[in-house]
């Protein structure tokens, strides 16, 4: 997705009229990821794939493919809220101080 | 088809996607993305927000989380809003505008302080009015995005900025405003309450029923805040369920006026684990408050038992 091109700096006449947003879901282009002050830290030989990480995510940062399989973490979003290590049966996500 | 959480998270669309500011742990996008999923792939959505944390969030300008249509309006109207863009496009396709076949859904969503509170009369009137649309309220117990003031969905005995525990009143003086049962009196065609929590079957299952019924429907869905609630960002999903262990969140359906109780715990939980994790409900647990707990205790199981009567009630004529 192109970088959004307004920001703090742009003059008014230059923003969009109502401050309307024209295209859809652009706040990908804003990480959240330095936000974080404890990181999750994903172990594949111990995930189970039971999905039970998948939709607990605020932030979406758990990538899942089409074979329903998750990847590691996206750390440009993540938060470093803990609630996936804290919802995983199997010990596979353990948090680290940064 | 039998629910599939892997499926659904590979395969739909979130709708909803990263880079939003809500606070880290907060139990709101999960719920969000999750019935924004329930919606068939190929249907397309309008979304309109009542103020609250999730709109101021989501939609920073210049940046938007949607990916759907998506309309922010204040606080009193957010029902309203979504009832007219729904009027607007039966008007369009009945002119012609709008292809006949593709299909929009209109869902709305607001927090509590926006539901429960403020935009009580404009969502009555959408209800009543017979829209077909989804009222999505999350329940995070307090104006929670201006600084945790008290709303009627706060529950009695919690410390907020405006019922300050102490000296002089015990938190909340009030009990909590029974939003659902007041939905469920619109005589609406569904009505539910849920809750995100293991495999957010619940949540799921009840949200594609409410935007796939006809006409008006209603969810109730209780979305935890660290901040505000003062327990560890990580325990959202245990806090979920002990919410609905200690009955203090009972998940139900209405669909045509007959209650179905969806999750009845084996073994109910004292209100206290429920309670204890929170530190809005700390000076409950200091010696000599022990009747907060038990007057609290008391509430929950009232409107536990009321629920189960009703629940019997309303399914007698089918036996």
């Amino acid at each position: 997705m192109a970088d959004v091109k307004i920001n703090k700096d742009t003059p008014w006449q230059e923003m969009t009229p109502g401050g309307d947003i024209y295209e859809a879901g652009n706040s990908v282009c804003f990480k959240t990821g330095d936000w974080r002050s404890v990181k999750p830290v994903f172990i594949p030989e111990k995930c189970k794939q039971c999905g039970l990480c998948f939709p607990v995510c605020p932030d979406n940062a758990i990538p899942v493919g089409k074979d329903q399989k998750r990847t590691d973490f996206n750390y440009d979003y993540c938060k470093g809220c803990g609630v996936c290590a804290k919802t995983c049966p199997f010990g596979a996500i353990e948090m680290k101080e940064i | 088809m039998a629910y599939n959480v892997k499926e659904i998270v590979a395969n739909k669309p979130a709708r909803f996607t990263a880079g939003h500011r809500m606070c880290a742990g907060c139990g709101a996008p999960p719920v969000a993305r999750m019935i924004m999923r329930a919606l068939k792939e190929e249907d397309h959505a309008v979304v309109s927000n009542a103020t609250g944390c999730m709109e101021v969030s989501t939609c920073i300008y210049p940046y938007t989380s949607w990916t759907t249509s998506y309309i922010h309006t204040a606080f009193e109207c957010a029902a309203a809003t979504c009832s007219g863009a729904e009027a607007a496009y039966k008007a369009m396709k009945r002119q012609g505008k709008l292809p006949e076949d593709k299909h929009t859904k209109f869902i709305t969503f607001g927090g509590d302080g926006g539901t429960y509170d403020i935009g009580i009369q404009s969502l009555s009137g959408a209800m009543e009015r017979g829209h077909d649309m989804t009222y999505v309220c999350y329940d995070n117990g307090a104006y929670m995005n201006t600084g945790i003031q008290r709303s009627s969905a706060t529950p009695r005995f919690a410390d907020t900025t405006t019922s300050p525990a102490g000296d002089v009143i015990p938190g909340k003086m009030q009990s909590r405003k029974d939003l659902t049962e007041i939905m469920a009196s619109h005589h609406l065609p569904y009505v539910a309450q849920t809750i995100g929590v293991n495999n957010f079957k619940d949540l799921y299952e009840k949200a594609e029923k409410a935007i796939y019924t006809e006409g008006p429907t209603f969810l109730n869905v209780l979305a935890p805040c660290p901040r505000g609630w003062g327990y560890p960002t990580d325990m959202l999903m245990q806090i979920n369920k002990l919410a609905i262990d200690t009955c203090y969140w009972p998940l139900y359906e209405v669909v045509d006026g007959k209650y179905k109780i969806t999750y009845k715990p084996a073994k109910k939980l004292p209100i206290e684990e429920f309670l204890k994790p929170q530190r809005r409900f700390k000076h409950m647990f200091k010696p000599g408050n022990e009747w907060m707990i038990e007057a609290f205790q008391e509430e929950v199981d009232k409107r536990w038992q009321e629920l189960l009567d009703l629940e019997e009630i309303t399914n007698k004529n089918n036996d």
